[in-house]
């Protein structure tokens, strides 16, 4: 690809996935491809932290949790309109985040790992205790409400909603892919890569480090808010570790370091599974294993590596 | 004489087009050969054990179908894996109303998976029914006329318990451990229906625990210190295990209920030490498939006869297929009592109007009776005791109290 269609193509792509679907899909291919909106954002959270700073978190699941409870807590207690919900849980999620950095400095590698796991074990149990009860729900969860589109636009709620979380996600890509381009996102690279050398570079790795925990935590909120409107529904047990996990599979096969890849991850990760039961009612888990495993071994830099390749060819 | 044709396709297609709408807005998933069900199961995922209710019922629909289906239809059985996740539950419901375009939803499994899709399938007025899970909530068709719950609440079981110790143990008292979740829960509130105004007479202290807590060790002690002697434990199996070695350690010899998704020999008792768990009572509503008391049993001799045929490698001391049969058994009779109108009002009407429906798979004496206001299909069960080898079932059946 030559450097204006690479410049052009994320814009043609964006506008593509807001006509085509409208025209195309079905209601619940438009629920399924607002799931993918929505975990693209997360794996894109979880990319900044891990793929782009190094820093590896197996517990961005909690922070998703935060930004859906605050968004259906709000909706459902407070009568705040749905979109109203998210600079809330963007704020709460980025604070939350934040002071999670903080003693995630002095850990590293597999301690940090572990302390992020620790989380997301920790998540469904807090959002059960007693004390939050009255707004949590408790193990019932909340149920809340689906939007129309708004404006008496033409648009079913399941259309709005996909457009909704299409152009928050999109403004949300475009912000994350213009500072991993730029200064911020060097010293984020040049942190995992070389610290010691960063540092000599007069680059404040603490201050990058816990600030760039806090941006993905805000961007995994988000998603997590878009999350809840979408499945019209939050519940404790949703939010346990498969759900970290499931994000940490997104950003591997999508491939780290790459903004395309967080996609294409969400593709993976919303499609995948439905692949695997299609072949084995008896084992999906033992079929989607395979896959995975499959997957690693034939492109192990994730499915961006295979854009890169195509682009280096091209090139 | 192209265009004519064209003209008499086209005046065709329209004459056909009311019938059409009609058959496809009062019938979905519905047509003159088969009728199409749709299922969510979490054959991945942490409850894959549950699995098995799935397959049994697959078998099941496929034994129909072989012999003729059922009002004049084939049953087209359309099971899909959550992976025990509400947000996957939630894609794979409307997968299945909106895509498959099934006429109804029948026992899908988990308390937080049917809590997720339960407005949707009442907004979409389709029938939800005999689900798999012990939460009471699904009798409530005043605010959820489509949804249909099957097997006795937790809250059933524990106003069972309340009414057996009014009845056999006036002085008792009692104190409870429960699990700090929705399923702990519906055993006090159970408690609390079976007692009525006496609750504070009989219940001296109630004591909960977190499912991560490590130990219930702590809570055991304090429920001794208080003088009661007389237990109700609603527990998930680890924590009955413990409580069960706990109170025989402390020398302890209260009366001790436990609930029935602790009952597992394996599990539970096995773990806790047979000898431990003398003199506990838990209940039961089916017929256990290890119990030999069932050896004879005509319904047990035809669950084996279909097992045998159509689940030859299927581990028959697993109750989930015992379960599925029974459950199964029980939509069958719904679809036969809809003739041939299987619209999805006809469908929860039937569904709401069985009587006194007896399930090979039950226990004897306990039937399944739904109305208009009664959601709860089954609320008898019977207790049964651990005599330090096999649960040996005792007394009447009882039913539970209130609606």
């Amino acid at each position: 690809m030559n450097p204006t269609l690479s410049r052009v193509f994320p814009w043609l792509f964006f506008a593509a996935a807001a006509v085509l679907p409208l025209l195309f899909a079905s209601d619940y291919r438009l629920f399924q491809l607002t799931m993918v909106v929505v975990y693209a954002v997360a794996v894109l959270g979880l990319n900044l932290l891990t793929g782009y700073n190094g820093q590896v978190s197996l517990g961005n699941g909690a922070f998703y949790a935060i930004g859906a409870y605050t968004t259906a807590i709000l909706m459902d207690k407070f009568g705040v309109p749905y979109w109203a919900t998210l600079p809330f849980s963007a704020l709460v999620c980025a604070g939350v985040g934040f002071l999670i950095g903080l003693p995630a400095l002095r850990l590293g590698g597999m301690y940090l790992a572990l302390t992020t796991f620790a989380l997301a074990v920790a998540t469904p149990q807090l959002l059960k205790y007693k004390l939050f009860e009255g707004w949590t729900g408790g193990v019932q969860g909340i149920v809340i409400d689906k939007p129309d589109a708004p404006f008496g636009l033409p648009l079913n709620p399941d259309q709005w909603l996909y457009l909704f979380c299409l152009l928050v996600g999109g403004v949300l890509f475009l912000a994350a892919s213009n500072m991993v381009r730029g200064r911020i996102g060097r010293a984020m690279r040049a942190i995992r890569d070389q610290p010691t050398a960063a540092e000599a570079m007069g680059i404040d790795i603490a201050m990058f480090k816990t600030r760039t925990f806090a941006t993905s935590a805000l961007f995994t909120g988000i998603s997590g808010s878009l999350g809840a409107i979408t499945i019209q529904f939050v519940a404790p047990d949703a939010f346990g570790v498969p759900l970290s996990l499931t994000f940490f599979v997104g950003m591997v096969v999508g491939g780290g370091a790459s903004i395309a890849g967080a996609i294409m991850g969400a593709l993976f990760i919303q499609f995948v599974p439905n692949i695997a039961e299609e072949v084995s009612k008896a084992a999906p888990g033992a079929v989607y294993g395979l896959i995975l495993i499959g997957f690693m071994f034939l492109l192990p830099g994730g499915l961006a590596s295979l854009l890169r390749l195509l682009n280096g060819k091209r090139a | 004489m192209k265009r004519r044709s064209l003209l008499a396709t086209a005046g065709a297609a329209l004459a056909a087009a009311p019938l059409a709408r009609a058959l496809a807005d009062t019938v979905v998933g519905v047509t003159a050969t088969e009728i199409k069900i749709g299922n969510i199961m979490p054959y991945s995922g942490p409850a894959s054990a549950y699995g098995a209710i799935g397959h049994g019922h697959v078998a099941f629909f496929k034994r129909l179908n072989e012999q003729g289906g059922v009002g004049g239809r084939k049953v087209n059985f359309i099971t899909l894996d959550d992976g025990y996740s509400p947000p996957k539950t939630v894609e794979q419901a409307r997968r299945l109303v909106e895509q498959e375009q099934v006429a109804f939803l029948f026992n899908p499994l988990g308390t937080p998976n049917n809590s997720a899709i339960q407005k949707y399938m009442n907004q979409k007025k389709v029938p939800h029914i005999f689900l798999s899970t012990g939460a009471d909530k699904w009798g409530d068709p005043e605010h959820f006329p489509w949804t249909m719950g099957w097997q006795p609440s937790y809250r059933t079981e524990a106003q069972i318990y309340a009414k057996y110790i009014m009845k056999n143990k006036p002085a008792a008292k009692v104190v409870v451990l429960y699990q700090n979740d929705d399923f702990g829960k519906d055993y006090l509130i159970g408690l609390k229906d079976g007692f009525g105004k006496d609750y504070a007479k009989y219940v001296l202290k109630e004591f909960s625990f977190e499912v991560t807590d490590a130990t219930i060790d702590s809570q055991a002690v304090s429920m001794q210190a208080t003088g009661a002697d007389t237990i109700v434990t609603a527990a998930t199996p680890k924590f009955a295990a413990q409580m069960i070695r706990k109170v025989a350690d402390m020398n302890w010899k209260p009366l001790h209920f436990l609930t029935n998704v602790s009952a597992s020999v394996g599990a539970v008792i096995t773990p806790a030490g047979p000898e431990k768990a003398v003199g506990i009572i838990t209940s039961a509503y089916a017929k256990d498939p290890t119990d030999p008391t069932w050896d004879k049993d005509a319904g047990m001799i035809e669950w084996r006869a279909f097992m045998k045929k159509y689940l030859p490698d299927a581990d028959l001391t697993d109750g989930g297929y015992v379960f599925s049969y029974g459950v199964c058994t029980t939509l069958l009779q719904v679809l036969k009592q809809c003739g041939t109108d299987f619209s999805r009002e006809n469908i929860i009407k039937q569904a709401a109007s069985l009587k006194n429906l007896v399930v090979p798979t039950l226990l004897p004496g306990v039937i399944v009776s739904t109305s208009a206001t009664n959601f709860h299909p089954i609320r008898q069960m019977q207790l049964s005791k651990w005599s330090g080898k096999t649960w040996e079932l005792f007394g009447d059946i009882i039913e539970g109290t209130g609606a």
